[in-house]
């Protein structure tokens, strides 16, 4: 099978205008990930899906991500005057990296026996419904695993036939999976609490106990 | 939701039944199959629309088990989690654990001893059988055989559960697997008993087939029922015994060649019509296969250590990356989906689970059945509810 | 049977076994009644998730829990008079097994099996495990474990039926069916935004008092 690199050159001749960019991956048996932009994803899917060397017909799993904003710090050289003379010092520079969703697929091919490709598409925001595209007009199988998406990430699936809540009811409100989801408050007997649920146990002691 | 005393509103709904031209021809009854039911495998519902028996729309409604075990894994430590995932599908905890312990162990590395691969073969062929064979169970109670196959069913599971016990100290939730081995070496007396239970799993086999295989009830209500075309099992990311008997050769174990099933010799059986009895016959099929597989592992089982050296139990900090490992679970393609962020928690834990994804078709295979097909239909699915709900 | 002495404390123990040793039973109203009741327990086929597998088990030729009297397993809540929540209970099962509780007639019992059915267990920190299903529907034993072994639920059994053998029928202590302002219906819960409403029902659970 061919290696990111050349699906990528491939994938940039069959649909023009698609901005992929290879993702690094540490881990030596994992392989990287290709980040599709959301407005070419579903033509990279089809092509991905009908090519014939590449015949990734079997989507086996798709999930989200929550990225939530966090601060990147590097040390950087920079030239700076120190005492007269020109020299080149190491600064601390800190960016905020915005945060962000990402929905993650890994395809197989059951006719040529080989994988996994990975896609990743990125939303523009963590908002509440922030939007991204279904690939379930192309794989059926993404459909109830896009809901659980939208379900637990709150991310709203453009092209979903059917997007609504599936493994929560229907009436709830908020994201579990996010990393600043909070829990409902139903701690009023712990036997031995511990970290964060002490913390959260302690809020219905008698008054006298936390003194 | 009602408050005490009041009666509850109906259960069902009756819709207007409209002719192609758009005029009323009659009633379209909506009924609620589940939760709580005798045959839904569980807390599982279906909204099924019908026109006398006939099914003309089905929609499956479940999160009635979802119990957070994605958010929880990502609270505790990665070896935390190792008990938690034999409770995803109750029936088969040791697949589980080893896809787990698969998906680790590319992560960070790790390479697992020839001891402990030979007893993670043994161990999780014994889970295929005791699973399809109380799936085999399950299956003919659906069909209204009350009772007796699932007793021969649970007769045979009982005597791989005592072998597991022996072993990891529990029945259903063994626990056994660790990152890079298994937590502890079989006796020679266990691989004995081992050997004799599946000497005598053949003809336990023939006894169940000469009850069921040419039953004429089993018969008439099987085959061509449920019928699930190549195309939209590859399309629907359906695995397992399900997509083999719709006529895919696809097995993760021939294709990934995980573990050292390369060296043994199984045949994949695969079904040519895709229909309920397909289904059946690809399971007991696959029993046959798995008591070869069985028979040559425990006669191959080498002596040596059954834990990586290298491998560290406390303070287990992969370094930051993601891998995706799978199995073949009884049920299907069983998947980890792991991305470390360097510390001792993951960052992010996803469990591809197979039930879920099978039951994407269930609307297709039933549309145009009569409602008592409904439940064969999903008997044969195979779903539990702690995999499709985690 | 246990207290044989109380349940016949009209008849002298000695007129008793010569009436035996003559082919002459007796018995009282209450012990007969309870040994009826004892005896043909019927459970409600109520698994949610993995005990069930070892309730069925329980149920099979190797631990047959049919000697015990639950000889059949119903289907339907009206016919059944013993619901044997057997797993997880979460929030979004919780109505239904509150309604289901409320369908069964007097006398009902409850068996919590397994360590998630009594306090939420290993998932306790879900979001949508609720901690106990004791919060909404009064519970009769608890069986700890996880799952616990077909014999601890036999022992359960067993311990429900010295429960019922040794209720009496009449006095302040007698069971809540026989009590006409007892309640034998209990509120469902409603779906709320983030959580069930109410979260537990404070006439059948209170958290216990914490001493730290």
């Amino acid at each position: 099978m061919e290696n990111p690199e050349q699906i990528k050159s491939r994938l940039e001749a069959a649909v023009p205008g698609a901005k992929i960019e290879i993702l690094p991956n540490d881990c030596p048996a994992g392989e990287r990930p290709l980040r599709v932009d959301t407005a070419h994803i579903l033509a990279v899917a089809k092509f991905l899906r009908d090519d014939p060397q590449l015949r990734l017909d079997f989507c086996s799993n798709v999930t989200g991500v929550d990225w939530p904003e966090t601060e990147l710090t590097e040390k950087i050289k920079v030239k700076r005057v120190v005492d007269g003379v020109e020299k080149e010092i190491e600064e601390v520079k800190k960016t905020v990296r915005p945060g962000f969703l990402e929905v993650v697929y890994h395809l197989y091919s059951m006719e040529l026996k080989h994988g996994p490709v990975v896609l990743r598409q990125r939303t523009a925001n963590r908002d509440a419904e922030t939007p991204a595209v279904s690939l379930t007009p192309v794989w059926r199988g993404c459909e109830f695993q896009e809901r659980e998406v939208f379900d637990l990430f709150g991310i709203r699936l453009e092209g979903h036939p059917d997007l609504r809540r599936i493994l929560m009811w229907d009436g709830f409100k908020g994201f579990p999976m996010r990393k600043d989801y909070v829990a409902p408050d139903d701690f009023e007997y712990e036997p031995t609490p511990h970290d964060e649920v002490l913390e959260q146990a302690k809020k219905h002691y008698p008054p006298e106990v936390t003194a | 939701m009602n408050a005490v005393g009041e009666r509850p509103s109906q259960n069902y709904e009756i819709l207007p039944k409209p002719s192609e031209t758009g005029e009323p021809l009659g009633e379209l009854l909506e009924v609620s199959m589940g939760p709580q039911h005798p045959s839904t495998h569980g807390v599982f519902r279906m909204d099924v629309v019908l026109d006398g028996e006939k099914v003309m729309k089905l929609k499956p409604v479940f999160g009635y088990l979802h119990r957070n075990h994605e958010k929880i894994a990502e609270n505790i430590s990665y070896l935390g989690s190792m008990p938690y995932t034999d409770r995803l599908d109750y029936f088969c905890s040791m697949t589980n654990n080893w896809a787990y312990a698969l998906s680790v162990e590319k992560l960070a590395g790790l390479a697992v001893p020839e001891r402990a691969e030979y007893i993670r073969v043994i161990m999780a062929e014994l889970t295929r059988l005791q699973n399809h064979t109380c799936l085999v169970g399950f299956f003919a109670q659906d069909m209204g055989a009350l009772g007796t196959p699932l007793m021969y069913a649970f007769r045979e599971r009982e005597k791989i559960l005592d072998l597991f016990e022996s072993v990891s100290g529990a029945r259903m939730m063994c626990n056994y697997l660790r990152f890079g081995g298994v937590r502890c070496d079989v006796t020679p007396e266990w691989l004995a008993q081992a050997g004799q239970l599946v000497d005598g799993y053949g003809r336990f086999l023939d006894e169940f087939e000469t009850l069921l295989s040419e039953n004429e009830i089993l018969l008439a209500r099987s085959q061509g029922v449920g019928v699930l075309p190549r195309e939209l099992a590859v399309n629907a990311s359906i695995t397992g015994p399900m997509l083999r008997a719709a006529g895919v050769n696809y097995d993760v174990r021939k294709v990934d060649r995980y573990g050292i099933y390369s060296r043994f010799d199984f045949k994949v059986p695969l079904g040519e019509h895709g229909d309920v009895y397909d289904r059946y016959m690809i399971r007991v099929l696959e029993m046959r296969e798995s008591v070869k597989i069985l028979k040559q592992a425990l006669r191959d089982i080498p002596s040596g250590p059954v834990m990586d050296p290298k491998a560290k139990l406390r303070g287990f900090r992969p370094k930051s990356g993601e891998a995706y490992g799978r199995i073949e679970a009884p049920k299907g393609e069983l998947g980890f989906y792991l991305i470390s962020d360097g510390t001792a928690n993951p960052y992010r834990y996803r469990v591809r689970p197979p039930s879920f994804i099978n039951l994407t078709i269930l609307e297709d295979m039933c549309l145009g059945h009569r409602i008592a097909d409904t439940v064969v239909i999903l008997g044969s699915v195979d779903i539990v509810l702690g995999e499709v709900d985690r | 049977m246990t207290n044989a002495s109380t349940l016949h404390s009209g008849v002298d123990e000695g007129l008793r076994s010569e009436l035996q040793k003559q082919g002459i039973y007796t018995t009282s109203l209450q012990e007969l009644y309870n040994w009826g009741r004892a005896n043909s327990v019927w459970p409600l086929t109520f698994g949610l998730a993995c005990c069930a597998i070892e309730m069925i088990a329980a149920s099979m030729s190797r631990f047959d829990l049919a000697r015990f009297g639950a000889e059949v397993f119903r289907p339907s809540p009206r016919q059944a008079d013993l619901m044997i929540v057997a797993g997880t209970v979460t929030k979004k099962m919780a109505p239904l097994v509150v309604r289901l509780y409320n369908q069964m007639p007097e006398p009902k019992y409850v068996i919590a099996m397994g360590a998630c059915a009594i306090s939420g267990g290993p998932f306790k920190q879900g979001y949508n495990v609720l901690k106990g299903i004791d919060r909404y529907i009064p519970v009769d034993v608890s069986i700890p474990g996880c799952p616990p072994r077909p014999e601890a639920l036999i022992h359960a059994i067993m311990t429900l039926q010295e429960k019922i053998l040794n209720q009496k029928l009449t006095g302040p202590d007698r069971p809540r069916h026989l009590v006409a302002d007892a309640p034998s219906e209990f509120p469902v819960p409603a779906y709320g935004e983030h959580d069930l409403e109410p979260p537990s029902n404070p006439q059948v659970w209170q958290a216990p008092p914490i001493k730290r």
